[in-house]
């Protein structure tokens, strides 16, 4: 896999996370966390679409007169110009990107609010913090989360600028 | 009164940004400035309680009776886009600033979870026990929830004009510590659980 096509993919995961830099699809994000195991399975089924609206709307876009394209623009506008395989890799980057950003926070989640992870009970329920499961210890570990991401992103962009 | 609990429940204690985390975007992408989230809540609002009145007759009238509801969501979406572009037009001739203040939120309401989200919720339970699915209750209850949307919003904003002038660390700005106020507030507001 050449460089470029590398990049494509790659980017998804940190530096263009759609969940943590470019703040897309949030409600999931809020809503399904509360643990590793719904983080897992929403992170799978939107990389799965994700991949698949990618293909088909690349692999179309000759097809479709310009006059239906927005429907097309709303799944993503990005596909428009790119090859098939372009697409697909952005899709797929995004949505592992998006899963990656789902897991962390369900992790941190179910280890606060419930004291096990993916299921397996380690730290008994007495010190469990019952908020991070609940509606408030949403938005307070994405935000905390998101700065964390944006620090280090920040930071390796310096570093490249400095080289 | 059971108009009163419904309304009480739908604002404060089932918030649907705070609570049921719908429509997340707006709130966090237009709660710079107070006027700006009023308008938003208000373009919220008038989509939101239309979209549930048409969808609800629909729903009743057509989708039930020849027993094609899995076209749901497809159905709900096509109302909700041309209820956006209706709003689109409208706010572009009466108010132009607040449609640029808006911008491209205004139409991405058609993809806002929140809108659809309520108008498939009232599909799916019933808004007042004992009174079956009801058109009038449906439109009723998607006011209150998106008068709770405004007041979330709107006090969110309220919030960030005044985070605006703290010296934070440079990772935290912008979202990242609009989301930890909101988590605040989220907790503010679940004071209000258990009040119906």
């Amino acid at each position: 896999m050449s460089n470029s096509k590398l990049n494509i993919l790659t980017k998804g995961f940190f530096k263009e996370n759609p969940t943590l830099i470019l703040v897309l699809g949030c409600c999931p994000t809020l809503a399904v966390t509360t643990s590793v195991g719904n983080a897992l399975g929403m992170g799978a089924a939107t990389t799965f679409v994700l991949l698949m609206s990618n293909i088909i709307i690349s692999a179309l876009k000759n097809v479709i007169p310009d006059k239906v394209r927005i429907p097309s623009y709303i799944v993503i506008i990005a596909a428009n110009k790119n090859s098939v395989l372009d697409s697909a890799l952005d899709g797929l980057g995004m949505g592992i990107g998006f899963t990656i950003a789902l897991v962390l926070i369900g992790g941190i989640r179910e280890i606060l609010g419930a004291g096990s992870f993916l299921g397996f009970q380690f730290i008994p329920s007495e010190y469990n913090m019952l908020i991070f499961v609940l509606a408030p210890g949403a938005f307070i570990v994405f935000g905390f989360v998101m700065a964390a991401v944006r620090y280090i992103v920040n930071k390796s962009e310096e570093k490249k600028k400095h080289k | 009164m059971e108009y009163i609990l419904m309304i009480i429940g739908a604002v404060l204690v089932n918030n649907i940004i705070l609570v049921q985390f719908l429509g997340i975007c707006p709130f966090l992408g237009v709660s710079s400035k107070v006027n700006t989230a009023l308008g938003m809540g208000a373009a919220v609002t008038f989509v939101m309680a239309l979209a549930t009145l048409v969808t609800s007759l629909l729903q009743k009238y057509i989708l039930l009776p020849l027993e094609i509801t899995y076209l749901q969501t497809i159905v709900f979406i096509l109302v909700i886009a041309s209820l956006v572009q209706m709003v689109e037009i409208i706010l572009k001739k009466v108010s132009p600033s607040l449609y640029r203040a808006l911008g491209v939120f205004l139409p991405l309401i058609t993809t806002n979870c929140a809108v659809l989200g309520v108008a498939i919720n009232v599909t799916q339970q019933t808004i007042i026990p004992g009174h079956g699915f009801s058109v009038i209750d449906n439109t009723l209850y998607a006011v209150a929830i998106a008068i709770g949307f405004t007041l979330a919003i709107t006090i969110f904003a309220g919030l960030r004009e005044q985070l605006e002038l703290v010296e934070i660390p440079k990772g935290m700005k912008g979202v990242p510590i609009a989301l930890i106020t909101a988590g605040i507030l989220a907790m503010a507001f679940m004071g209000f659980q258990n009040l119906v």
